[in-house]
């Protein structure tokens, strides 16, 4: 006999109360990685120098910059689910657990928000 | 409760080492190596926009030989993740779950983050 009511079982929810969320989230931005890391890749081997001048023109670039924000986001997103699971793995103890996991949130956001601020940065010409 | 004498399901240690358990573990290792590395993109993009942080320091480390060491483990490590991403990708859309296609897409994951490798850096 199971316990769980008839609509949380075809909600799907399991006692993480989040379903496949983590699963598609990692999916959709390892989708999202191979066509901006590709894109990131061919356009970096691209460039003749590699002088910060040179580089303040490439990320200045409208397309290479929302490319670059993409991409800053999307890796951070996936590094965090990534490095939550192995975490979840490998961290024993409930304290020390929680303090990781919440602590590793904390490093993605502020590197995003970082490289997404220099990004902006450069992009909206504000000489460096 | 005594548990003496009753059959054990296989550990880890009996099975002859499978390529599949290699790229499983290497995976995860590629992957925790990226996430470094994504600490260091940061910074590059720092340096690019902001003289408070050096880009010709930065660069000038990257250059030096255990900088290069790093950025051909980083790009070997994308190319495999990459590589063994799209490979998960294909099992979740329920195809290549065989034995031996499992072992072949292995290989062919492996020597895909070699070329890959290999190649970037010869045309970079």
């Amino acid at each position: 006999m199971s316990l769980t009511s008839p609509l949380n079982r075809v909600l799907g929810f399991g006692s993480a109360k989040e379903g496949t969320g983590h699963w598609w989230q990692q999916r959709l931005t390892a989708a999202g990685l191979i066509l901006l890391g590709l894109w990131f890749l061919i356009s970096f081997a691209a460039l003749d120098r590699y002088g910060q001048a040179d580089l303040v023109t490439w990320v200045g670039n409208p397309f290479n910059a929302v490319m670059l924000i993409l991409a800053s986001f999307t890796l951070a997103w996936h590094s965090a689910l990534g490095v939550q699971a192995v975490i979840e793995d490998y961290v024993h103890g409930p304290a020390l657990k929680i303090i990781s996991l919440v602590l590793s949130k904390f490093v993605h956001a502020f590197l995003a928000i970082a490289a997404v601020l220099a990004v902006l940065k450069v992009a909206l010409g504000v000489s460096p | 409760m005594s548990t003496d004498g009753r059959p054990l399901s296989p550990h880890l240690t009996i099975y002859r080492w499978p390529v599949t358990m290699t790229l499983s573990i290497l995976h995860r290792m590629t992957g925790v190596a990226l996430s470094a590395g994504l600490v260091a993109f940061v910074i590059w993009l720092e340096a690019i926009a902001y003289d408070a942080v050096p880009y010709a320091a930065t660069m000038q480390f990257m250059s030096s030989v255990p900088g290069r060491l790093l950025l051909l483990g980083w790009s070997f490590s994308f190319f495999l993740h990459l590589s063994n991403g799209v490979r998960h990708l294909i099992w979740d859309t329920g195809r290549m779950f065989g034995k031996s296609q499992a072992d072949a897409s292995a290989w062919v994951v492996i020597v895909a983050a070699v070329a890959l490798t290999a190649g970037y850096w010869f045309v970079v």
